[in-house]
């Protein structure tokens, strides 16, 4: 009998614990595990490091671990969307890491495949490439970024089997196959589970075998 | 031909595109070229969130699935035959120069090709999103710009002052008073807007900008 990962918010919750580094995917509000999100606020877990593209808008998804004071540092590529994490970081009160939308891609994937950094030409005479080796390949030049990897991922499905195999919905997939490949502990919220067998196979957009839970939205 | 300042410069940036063109256009005056495309032009946009074929917002009365959004966040219509794909494919398209164009706006260009758009240090703090990576990808790079701030100083400088958003990529710089264009010798005034005179591009312009004999309209 293939594994059942469906458990409670509550137990999957119950494995968090305060500063942990936690990848968080979602494009403003589209595809963020935002149940998941609000099952970290209920358990009142802080000092959290969050890696995220953004934060949402203000109040929402990644915005309410913004609002309820949950997050000491983060590495995003953008924060203009959600007004109160701008005032935020100008206070103080977040620390936060500027990384390119593309490399930041790049950066998760490469922790999650087993590849010790990637070269990217993103940020090459910009501010970013301050500090990092610039390596020349066939006389092109490009900087050496290095691999990210979360404690925990949480992720955004639209349908998932029991054992994990996941689906997403339109462009609410962007980082959530990333993510999902590059945390010790893989929490899932979905839309709707299914029994195995019912998702084909070919349809399938993260294999069920990097999934450590699931919880029904 | 009287036009507004924006659309001149959004008229002038669509003629840049050919037809079929997978392009990607910043948020704000960018999206304005979809209006000006010349006839039978027809241009696929991508979207860095991941996503091909967005068509704008839902007109009244259609129905919008929540789960498509453009990169600024906003729900948006998909045509038929446009496809979606998670993040890391969508950047491989843009730094794989499989993105025939991207145009965006700038704080300050500068006669080496070098953009600025992301920081100004002590003022705005929102991070680069995509931009970094597009302007380093992408085959083209289209910069629609005001001529000069809102104080009339010069945007287009011999070297930018603040933080690089990418060096060397731009190629063509497109404003309400002319288009230039980037060269290994430095900034080429290709185009004036009706009625300016090459006087009045250089008065206003910090960069050294190299004259052709025979200059171009804008329109």
């Amino acid at each position: 009998m293939p594994i059942n990962k469906v458990v409670s918010l509550d137990e999957a919750m119950g494995k968090l614990r305060d500063g942990l580094t936690i990848l968080i995917p979602g494009f403003v509000n589209c595809g963020v595990p935002e149940t998941l999100i609000k099952g970290i606020i209920g358990k009142g877990y802080k000092d959290l490091n969050i890696i995220s593209n953004n934060t949402s808008i203000k109040g929402r998804g990644i915005g309410l671990l913004v609002q309820e004071n949950r997050i000491k540092h983060i590495t995003c590529s953008h924060i203009g969307n959600n007004t109160e994490t701008v005032e935020k970081v100008v206070a103080g009160e977040i620390q936060v890491t500027f990384v390119p939308q593309g490399t930041l891609c790049e950066r998760v994937r490469a922790g999650g495949a087993g590849i010790g950094g990637i070269l990217t030409p993103t940020g090459l005479g910009t501010p970013i490439a301050e500090g990092k080796p610039v390596i020349e390949v066939d006389g092109k030049k490009y900087l050496l970024e290095k691999p990210l990897r979360g404690d925990v991922a949480l992720i955004h499905a639209w349908k998932a089997d029991k054992m994990g195999n996941l689906v997403y919905r339109r462009t609410a997939r962007n980082f959530n196959p990333i993510f999902a490949t590059a945390a010790d502990l893989v929490i899932v919220e979905a839309e709707e589970i299914v029994e195995v067998g019912e998702l084909d196979p070919d349809i399938i957009h993260t294999p069920g075998c990097l999934v450590d839970m699931i919880v029904q939205i | 031909m009287t036009m507004e300042k924006r659309q001149l410069i959004a008229y002038r940036t669509a003629r840049f595109f050919e037809d079929g063109d997978l392009v990607n256009l910043g948020i704000g005056m960018p999206t304005l070229c979809l209006k000006y495309l010349p006839e039978g032009v027809d241009i696929w946009i991508q979207s860095e969130n991941g996503v091909i074929g967005l068509t704008g917002a839902p007109g009244e009365g259609e129905e919008a699935d929540p789960n498509v959004v453009d990169a600024s966040g906003s729900v948006s219509m998909l045509r038929t035959g446009g496809c979606c794909f998670d993040s890391f494919t969508s950047f491989g398209l843009i730094r794989g120069g499989h993105v025939a164009a991207t145009v965006l706006g700038a704080y300050e260009v500068d006669q080496e090709g070098n953009l600025a758009n992301w920081m100004v240090p002590g003022k705005t703090v929102a991070g680069m999103g995509g931009a970094m990576d597009l302007v380093s990808g992408a085959k083209k790079v289209l910069i629609m710009m005001e001529h000069c701030d809102k104080h009339g100083n010069p945007k287009i400088l011999k070297k930018c002052r603040l933080p690089l958003t990418a060096a060397n990529e731009v190629d063509y710089v497109i404003t309400e008073l002319c288009v230039l264009k980037r060269t290994d010798e430095g900034l080429m005034l290709m185009e004036l807007a009706p009625g300016v005179t090459v006087e009045e591009v250089v008065s206003k312009t910090e960069a050294d900008l190299i004259i052709p004999e025979e200059i171009g309209c804008m329109v």
